[in-house]
């Protein structure tokens, strides 16, 4: 035993450590913009070309609205559009249509040095805490590489003091920097990610699920500390994931995605306590509950079929294949998202919502 | 908090290159080849230079291992008398001179041309991968004829022709590797910090994909020395009085049945020479890979078997 | 009824670079038919390695180096090689997690599902094909007599699992493993599959084992739950009777870490640190390095798994105090 035990309380982020903010302030933004929201998705489409000319259409028209501080969590099963939307908040994929606007500019539209400063204020905590980290590099370098493209942000006197910083941050030790990341364990994987997405000092950072990769009990702890930087740091989050019982915690807002649009959306007790869509309430109820009290298992909507390809959606309403509900119309006319009377905020595309809690099949 | 990690895996971490180096030994052979090749190159001509051409017509196509006409025809001699160690050594420069540059020119701009086409798909992909085709459908040997039958046998003409013809090789390892990493994620996460192409190619993409590409080019230094002597065998390679290893394979293959020594050692120098690049170039390749060092502290037959 | 399936003090190893390491110690545990056992763990805890030993698809690297496995009584781990051959279908039989590899590419589902028939009740091509069909209708593939000539990358996920079922209850084994079958899935096909299973299990009066790591899966699915941790068996009773009141810190831990009810923005319950690396396992218990009643004796006694309660076991010193709460 070479390195001695230091007396180190368990990491517990958030508890007992000196609020430190980000090196980096926040830009200053036009005072004129304080009204919009941080960011603003509207009528986003984008389709991919695959083999033989056919066309993959990811997001057909997708609206989204972000504000600063919140978190919005974004459902839906593989193959819905969700990660393509999210390439495209990181300027990753351009739309073909639609707009994007990040308090009220549209950062498609710079350039240069004005682009770079935009990177800066959007980043991304990935799936994947293996392949999102290069195997070659050493913690301190993977968290200081946004910084060999921002040059001018941390000097690089001050970089390993502020790698430190970052590390103890996301509840990992200083000392951990030398380390390489096949020497970390999954979750510890993924805080190094977290610090990497934070070394630009962000204000919206849109995580592509990030627990679903790590195990039960490694994955409260990751979702402790992203509650815990959000309320230290006020940043914004996106946050993707297939599992409702984990944005049903830690999610402001809920927009529910289905074959590349959204069905619905609004807060999320209203989203997950009355769903309208018939869609969200069959994702709802597929959703296995931990409750063993005798007479707590719901009666289930299972779902006749799978989500149909993209490469072929169905006309109008995209799940009318597989809706219990579906009449004529719904195969003739794509619904609009509306929202309902009592719920000016909670929003649904469909053209015949549920009115009260589903309990039939 | 645990860590995951093999007591393998601390010892690799604390050792340092040199004892990773000392604790294989075939790697160690390969380094002290090498290193003794490099040193007859340098210093061989300004020591042998003149007993390498002296003939001794008393001591014509003498057979080696036997110290009767002094060390210098320890490996025999040649049908005009002159030592083949003496030669060996000497001719050593003329090789290393010719083969270094070549596949130094061919690597360097095989690599970057395959890693930025990889990178980025598309047509620059598709036209770079067309060219490559079709300097590879045209046999190199041919075109280094015509080329320097065209233009006189130089040493440099040599080398450029023997770079182009391998450029291929290059490019299309560099390729295929450097488009499968595009898509990975910590290159996603470069972009979204706003790196530049180049600066990911060199801080993602190189580090991968250049250890390979060493391997793929320690290889093809046979295949280039032994091309040359071709050339040398045909007259257009490098002249007389001249000399490489090549251009004496050349030279010794025509009294091969009566003095099988003056073609068979500058053949074992170019093997043993290419066989050490290649050891050194396979150790070097999971001594730069973090991920793989640890496996350098197992017995060689170990190294395959057992999963990281 | 007695347990059509006993595993015994099972053990296993595993050659690494680094020596060898036990990944799976004492395992025990039993279970009847038309009863679903859950195995319940984290990732790399030793679940599926426990379930590849009792079918005997380990890894060349790992090897059973101890205890039984017993199909109505006899130990299949003593058995010679050809007998065990022929359990495989009427026997043991098990359903991995992912379709995509664990069929034949190059063979038409037909020929795939028709295969075990053939083999083990010698049926003759045409008659094979027939039961392939009903089998492939049985699992609810649309179309079974049409699609049994495409081949495995023409179905969606969903299918290729149902077709992995078909091909593991094809002769109505008497006992099933399912080793993570819906964790590659999205969650209303996932709803599906375990359905099928659950139906299956009861039309053949199958024992199934379902290996997992979903707590919520096994809520709803499982009789009886066994929780695993760094190799070994820490709990085990009614599912019912675990999760309304575990009595090992761990199996409460990973309650608590569930996103259930607790309010938004308010922190979870975790458990710190993360499973231990199989090199380095904690002397005594091993879960003492994160458990929060953790004394000297954890350290010093790896506490057994012993009778905590009516019908249930576990394997901890301080059980009790558990209960107590």
């Amino acid at each position: 035993m070479t390195e001695p035990e230091k007396s180190r309380p368990v990491a517990e982020p958030g508890k007992s450590r000196p609020v430190t903010t980000p090196a980096v302030p926040a830009l200053s933004s036009a005072p004129a913009a304080a009204e919009a929201p941080l960011l603003e998705v509207a009528g986003v489409s984008k389709s991919f070309h695959v083999a033989g000319r056919r066309r993959l259409r990811a997001l057909d028209g997708v609206d989204l609205r972000l504000e600063r501080g919140e978190t919005l969590g974004l459902v839906g099963e593989s193959g819905c559009g969700k990660s393509t939307l999210a390439r495209v908040l990181l300027l990753l994929e351009r739309p073909d249509q639609g707009r994007v606007r990040f308090e009220g500019t549209d950062p498609f539209a710079l350039r240069g040095k004005e682009l770079l400063t935009w990177r800066r204020r959007v980043q991304m905590v990935f799936q994947d805490p293996f392949g999102s980290l290069n195997a070659r590099l050493r913690a301190e370098d993977i968290i200081a590489e946004p910084w060999r493209t921002h040059r001018d942000l941390v000097p690089v006197k001050e970089r390993g003091k502020r790698v430190a910083e970052l590390l103890e941050m996301v509840g990992l030790r200083a000392s951990d920097a030398r380390r390489y990341p096949q020497e970390f364990s999954g979750g510890q994987r993924q805080r190094l990610g977290i610090a990497r997405a934070l070394a630009l000092g962000p204000d919206v950072i849109v995580c592509d699920e990030p627990v679903s990769a790590l195990d039960l009990s490694v994955q409260a702890q990751v979702l402790n500390l992203l509650t815990d930087l959000q309320a230290r740091l006020g940043v914004s989050y996106v946050f993707i994931s297939h599992d409702l019982s984990v944005v049903r915690h830690v999610a402001d807002r809920v927009s529910v995605m289905y074959l590349g649009r959204i069905v619905e959306t609004g807060p999320t007790e209203q989203v997950f306590d009355r769903p309208r869509h018939p869609y969200t309430a069959a994702l709802m109820s597929a959703a296995p509950v931990l409750d063993v009290t005798p007479g707590a298992r719901r009666e289930r909507i299972l779902l006749k079929g799978e989500v149909p390809s993209p490469l072929d959606p169905p006309s109008g309403c995209r799940f009318r294949t597989r809706c219990w509900r579906a009449q004529d119309v719904c195969a003739q006319e794509p619904p609009p998202l509306e929202p309902s009377g009592e719920e000016p905020l909670h929003a649904a595309a469909c053209h015949f919502p549920l009115q009260e809690p589903v309990t039939v099949s | 908090m645990t860590l995951v990690e093999t007591p393998a895996a601390i010892a690799a971490r604390r050792t340092s290159w040199w004892r990773l180096l000392l604790r294989d030994k075939f790697a160690c052979v390969a380094v002290v080849i090498l290193l003794l090749v490099a040193v007859s190159a340098v210093v061989g001509p300004v020591l042998l230079g003149d007993l390498a051409v002296k003939q001794n017509l008393r001591a014509v196509n003498r057979p080696p291992f036997s110290l009767d006409d002094g060390w210098a025809f320890a490996l025999g001699s040649d049908s005009l008398g002159r030592s083949v160690l003496a030669r060996l050594v000497v001719a050593s420069r003329t090789t290393l001179s010719v083969a270094i540059p070549a596949v130094l020119i061919s690597l360097v701009v095989g690599s970057i041309w395959g890693m930025w086409a990889g990178y980025h798909r598309g047509r620059r992909e598709s036209v770079s991968m067309r060219i490559a085709d079709v300097i590879l459908s045209f046999p190199s040997l041919l075109l280094a004829v015509v080329v320097l039958y065209v233009f006189s046998p130089s040493a440099l003409n040599i080398i450029l022709v023997l770079a182009i013809a391998r450029i291929p090789i290059y490019l299309r390892a560099a390729r295929a590797e450097s488009a499968e990493l595009q898509s990975r994620l910590f290159v996603d996460a470069a972009r979204t910090f706003g790196a530049k192409s180049w600066a990911i190619i060199a801080r993602h993409v190189a580090p991968t994909v250049l250890p390979t590409l060493f391997t793929v080019a320690t290889l093809d230094f046979c295949f280039v020395m032994l091309t040359e002597s071709s050339l040398s065998f045909l007259g257009i390679g490098i002249q007389p009085p001249d000399m490489s290893w090549g251009l004496m394979v050349a030279q010794g293959r025509q009294v091969l049945q009566s003095a099988w020594w003056i073609a068979v050692f500058p053949g074992l120098a170019i093997v043993v020479t290419t066989v050490s690049a290649t050891v050194l170039a396979s150790w070097a390749r999971l001594a730069m890979d973090p991920g793989q060092r640890w496996r350098l502290t197992l017995p060689r037959s170990r190294r395959k078997e057992v999963k990281p | 009824m007695n347990p059509v399936l006993e595993v015994d003090r099972l053990a296993v190893d595993i050659r690494t670079p680094a020596g060898t390491v036990r990944a799976v110690r004492e395992v025990s545990f039993s279970v009847r038919s038309g009863e679903t056992l859950a195995l319940l763990g984290e990732s790399g805890c030793g679940k599926s390695m426990t379930a590849q030993a009792i079918v005997g698809l380990l890894d060349p690297v790992a090897h059973v180096a101890g205890g039984e496995v017993r199909l109505d009584g006899t130990d299949v781990l003593t058995l010679p090689p050809a007998q065990r051959r022929r359990l495989a279908g009427p026997g043991l039989s098990i359903v991995f997690q992912d379709a995509l590899t664990a069929l034949n590419p190059i063979q038409t589902v037909g020929a795939q599902l028709a295969e075990p028939f053939r083999i083990h009740e010698r049926l003759s091509r045409r008659a094979a094909r027939e039961r392939a069909v009903e089998l492939m209708e049985r699992v609810g593939i649309p179309e079974p007599r049409a699609r049994a000539g495409a081949y495995p990358h023409q179905f969606s996920g969903g299918m290729r699992q149902r077709l992995l079922i078909a091909l593991a209850v094809a002769l109505h084994p008497k006992v099933l493993l399912a080793d993570e079958p819906t964790t590659a899935l999205d969650v209303t096909v996932q709803a599906q599959i375990m359905e099928l299973l659950r139906d299956l299990r009861t039309e053949q009066q199958t024992a199934l084992i379902l290996i997992t790591h979903d707590l919520a899966v096994v809520a709803e699915q499982a009789d009886h739950v066994a929780v695993m941790y760094a190799g070994g068996i820490v709990e085990t009773g009614r599912v019912a009777d675990v999760f309304a009141k575990p009595r090992h810190p761990y199996t409460r831990g990973l309650l608590d870490s569930v996103p259930g009810e607790v309010a938004r923005g308010t922190n979870l319950k975790s458990i710190p640190g993360s499973p231990p690396d199989l090199h380095a396992v904690p002397s005594g218990c091993a879960f003492r390095t994160r458990c929060p009643l953790a004394t000297d004796v954890c350290a010093e006694q790896r506490p057994p798994l012993a009778e905590a309660g009516q019908g249930r076991m576990s394997a901890c010193h301080h059980w009790k105090e558990l209960a107590d709460d």
